[in-house]
């Protein structure tokens, strides 16, 4: 187990490394660097010395070195919490990203957590219910969760939260608790704020998995021990629980692999669309401007935390499942 | 065979049948069976698909939606750029067939146009003393049909000294449902020209892996591994930033399908080379390699024919995931840039949801891609169903 765990640990760490050097060398590919357009402004402005600043402006986020000297003092720097700084504000990155990345981290797993939750309790009802009506109606969710792309849905959920209930579901708190320090009053605020982001993100993933735990669950109610242990007087809910749901509940552990992209591409598109102070809206901005250090760093951000999701994954799904044998889950 | 019993015992005559004895006179098959045992895979693929009706409803929705881009000129009732500065944001105008309670086919109600003192927004109120009879299969805006033919020809047009906004307008006075009905053209094409990239992809890459296996086979897995693993949105996001904003529209319009391609090959990539694997073992595979065969012939005549029909399916169930990868990338302003317009495109208007709120219309490119995303997987649904016609 140890060994396991040591050999994934230690394969994460060239994994990461190709992953933020493709990242930081994709940003930096298009012609012109972040300075560029902050001087194109002050030129339009009619600023004189705008020149004479754009070579203070690279000298200052060292844009006159070349990439790879670039890369290894932003990677050197990870190492102290140092992300260089960020072109658009002048500020380090790091000084920017502190609190997205918690908030997004809350948000991330709280949706993971709507989505196991959610999912357990449709999927167990609807695979003893078959063909009934809660049955019909959690088929039908699942197939809306699965069809409709989660940021038009975020678009229609916005649209119908403002005309018809006059109430602006952007932000992830109220405008009082925004850079304030923490406490109890702005996790309320955060976790109300939460709820509309969390549903959207997880709707597909939701639906997905809703299928598959009916769909495994069915299976395993077919079999004879089940036939057996009702025979024998087994009361009903013990009979559910005792063994077919402990084999039907494998997917939930083992498709985090699956789902843990998933919920980030989710989220970084949705925070987009209800502009939450979360990572994803501060990447697309970064992005945009070529702000190849903050940009670097969100995605690195995203790599570790899919990185150790999996890792978490494997890990449990192991725990749970003794015929997984340690060198073959790789290959799954 | 006669009687035994009755008496008294007469021989029957030898008799031969000079007729032709057919030795499966038992397992004569009736002209249904015949059909049926006759067919080939592709046929019985075909009935077993014909079975699922939400596939071929889907099936038949998507061909009318791939042919309507064939002939968006005709039914789009303004040209995809026409700008009308006095209508900025005019709402949808219904279409009406009774006037005053008397029937005069389908006309519009002409829009007047008024500002809102305080706000100093455009308000638009029908006009309902006059209505105006939509003209049909008539000569309107001239355009250049597939950007080559002059022509004027229309389905439908604006009624004589009037508008027809049927989706209303957006900011700049386009039509909305032009701007739709061209945007399909660019919505519906990326997700094809784009899953036939990957598609191609698939092939080379997941077939080189599980035909040879060995080292080969292990560097595409690690790759796989890791595209799969990793977020698709941010990816494609820095990927299509990527893209120098000095490209001209067409080629950023291209270089955003090879992006879609690049992410998107390792699912099939996977299953082609999982298929290999277990195929590559048959007798069949180990006689052509005997008789000289060389593997690009094994592959492509032997082995993968075997499962095309699985790897066709899988791949249209992606498609959706294409399209929609394309609407959100133009959604967010790093797909495709104007005048390339495509649903994402449209929507890229519905960013400011104060803007939306009072012209709710901008949402409507919604419907379209919400509708063939359902329709490509329910025809991919069919499709999976019926690719193993033997099971």
């Amino acid at each position: 187990m140890l060994n396991f765990i040591v050999r994934r640990v230690l394969l994460m760490v060239p994994t990461l490394f190709v992953i933020s050097a493709l990242v930081y060398f994709i940003i930096d590919l298009p012609p012109g660097d972040c300075v560029t357009s902050q001087i194109d402004e002050l030129l339009a402005r009619g600023d004189a010395d705008a020149l004479v600043r754009a070579d203070e402006l690279r000298a200052l986020y060292g844009l006159d070195q070349p990439l790879w000297q670039r890369y290894f003092e932003w990677v050197g720097g990870i190492f102290r919490w140092d992300f260089g700084l960020s072109c658009q504000d002048t500020v380090p990155v790091s000084e920017l990203i502190g609190e997205r990345m918690a908030l997004t981290l809350i948000m991330e797993s709280s949706t993971i957590a709507f989505i196991w939750i959610v999912s357990f309790v449709i999927g167990v009802y609807a695979a003893t219910h078959q063909y009934r009506m809660g049955d019909y109606v959690a088929s039908f969710i699942g197939f809306v969760g699965l069809s409709v792309p989660n940021f038009l849905l975020a678009l229609v959920l916005l649209y119908v939260g403002k005309v018809y209930f006059g109430l602006s579901i952007g932000g992830l708190m109220d405008p009082e608790y925004i850079d304030k320090p923490f406490s109890w009053g702005k996790f309320v605020s955060v976790a109300e704020h939460l709820i509309i982001p969390v549903i959207v993100i997880g709707m597909s993933g939701t639906a997905g998995m809703i299928r598959r735990l009916r769909a495994n669950l069915l299976d395993e109610l077919q079999k004879q021990y089940v036939v057996t242990g009702r025979a024998k007087g087994l009361p009903p809910m013990r009979l559910l629980i005792k063994y077919p749901l402990r084999h039907a509940i494998n997917p939930f552990v083992a498709d985090i692999g699956g789902l843990l992209p998933d919920v980030i591409s989710g989220s970084v598109i949705v925070s987009v669309v209800l502009s939450l102070p979360t990572t994803g809206p501060m990447l697309l901005g970064a992005l945009k401007t070529q702000d190849v250090n903050l940009a670097a760093t969100f995605l690195l951000f995203v790599a570790v935390l899919t990185v150790i999701g999996m890792l978490i994954s494997d890990l449990a799904l192991a725990a749970l499942d003794p015929r997984i044998r340690f060198g073959a889950t790789s290959e799954k | 065979m006669t009687d035994q019993s009755s008496t008294p015992p007469t021989r029957t005559p030898h008799f031969v049948s000079q007729e032709k004895w057919d030795p499966y006179v038992a397992e004569r098959l009736t002209a249904d069976q015949e059909k049926y045992y006759m067919a080939g895979q592709w046929k019985l693929m075909w009935w077993r698909f014909r079975k699922h009706r939400p596939a071929v409803v889907s099936m038949v929705f998507l061909a009318l939606m791939y042919f309507s881009t064939a002939i968006s000129e005709w039914i789009a009732p303004y040209d995809l750029h026409s700008r009308h500065s006095a209508y900025i944001f005019a709402p949808p105008q219904s279409v009406h067939l009774f006037h005053e309670g008397k029937f005069l086919g389908p006309f519009v109600y002409g829009l007047k146009t008024d500002r809102d003192p305080d706000t100093l927004q455009r308000v638009y109120t029908a006009d309902l003393a006059k209505p105006m009879p939509l003209r049909f299969f008539c000569s309107g805006a001239p355009y250049e049909f597939w950007g080559m033919i002059d022509a004027s020809f229309h389905f439908v047009c604006p009624p004589e000294g009037g508008q027809f906004f049927w989706l209303g307008t957006d900011r700049l006075g386009r039509d909305l449902f032009s701007r739709i009905v061209y945007a399909a053209r660019i919505s519906l094409t990326i997700g094809i020209i784009g899953i036939t990239l990957s598609f191609v992809l698939a092939l080379v890459l997941g077939g080189l892996a599980g035909y040879y296996g060995g080292w080969i086979d292990s560097v595409v897995q690690r790759i796989t591994e890791i595209i799969k693993s990793f977020p698709h949105l941010p990816l494609w996001l820095a990927l299509s930033a990527a893209l120098p904003v000095t490209w001209s529209p067409l080629v950023i319009y291209f270089g955003i399908t090879i992006i879609l391609a690049l992410l998107d090959w390792p699912g099939l990539g996977r299953a082609v080379r999982s298929k290999l694997l277990s195929l590559r073992e048959e007798d069949y595979a180990a006689a052509a390699q005997m008789m000289g065969a060389k593997p690009a012939r094994i592959i492509g005549r032997h082995l993968l024919p075997g499962f095309m029909s699985h790897l066709i399916a899988s791949a249209t169930l992606s498609i959706p995931s294409m399209i929609l990868a394309e609407t959100a990338l133009s959604f967010l302003g790093l797909g495709l840039r104007p005048p390339i317009t495509s649903w994402g495109v449209l929507l890229n208007e519905a960013t400011d949801i104060n803007v939306v709120a009072v012209n709710w219309w901008l949402m409507l490119p919604v419907v379209p891609v919400v509708l063939v995303i359902l329709a490509y997987q329910f025809m991919g649904d069919g499709m999976r169903d019926a690719a193993d016609p033997y099971a």
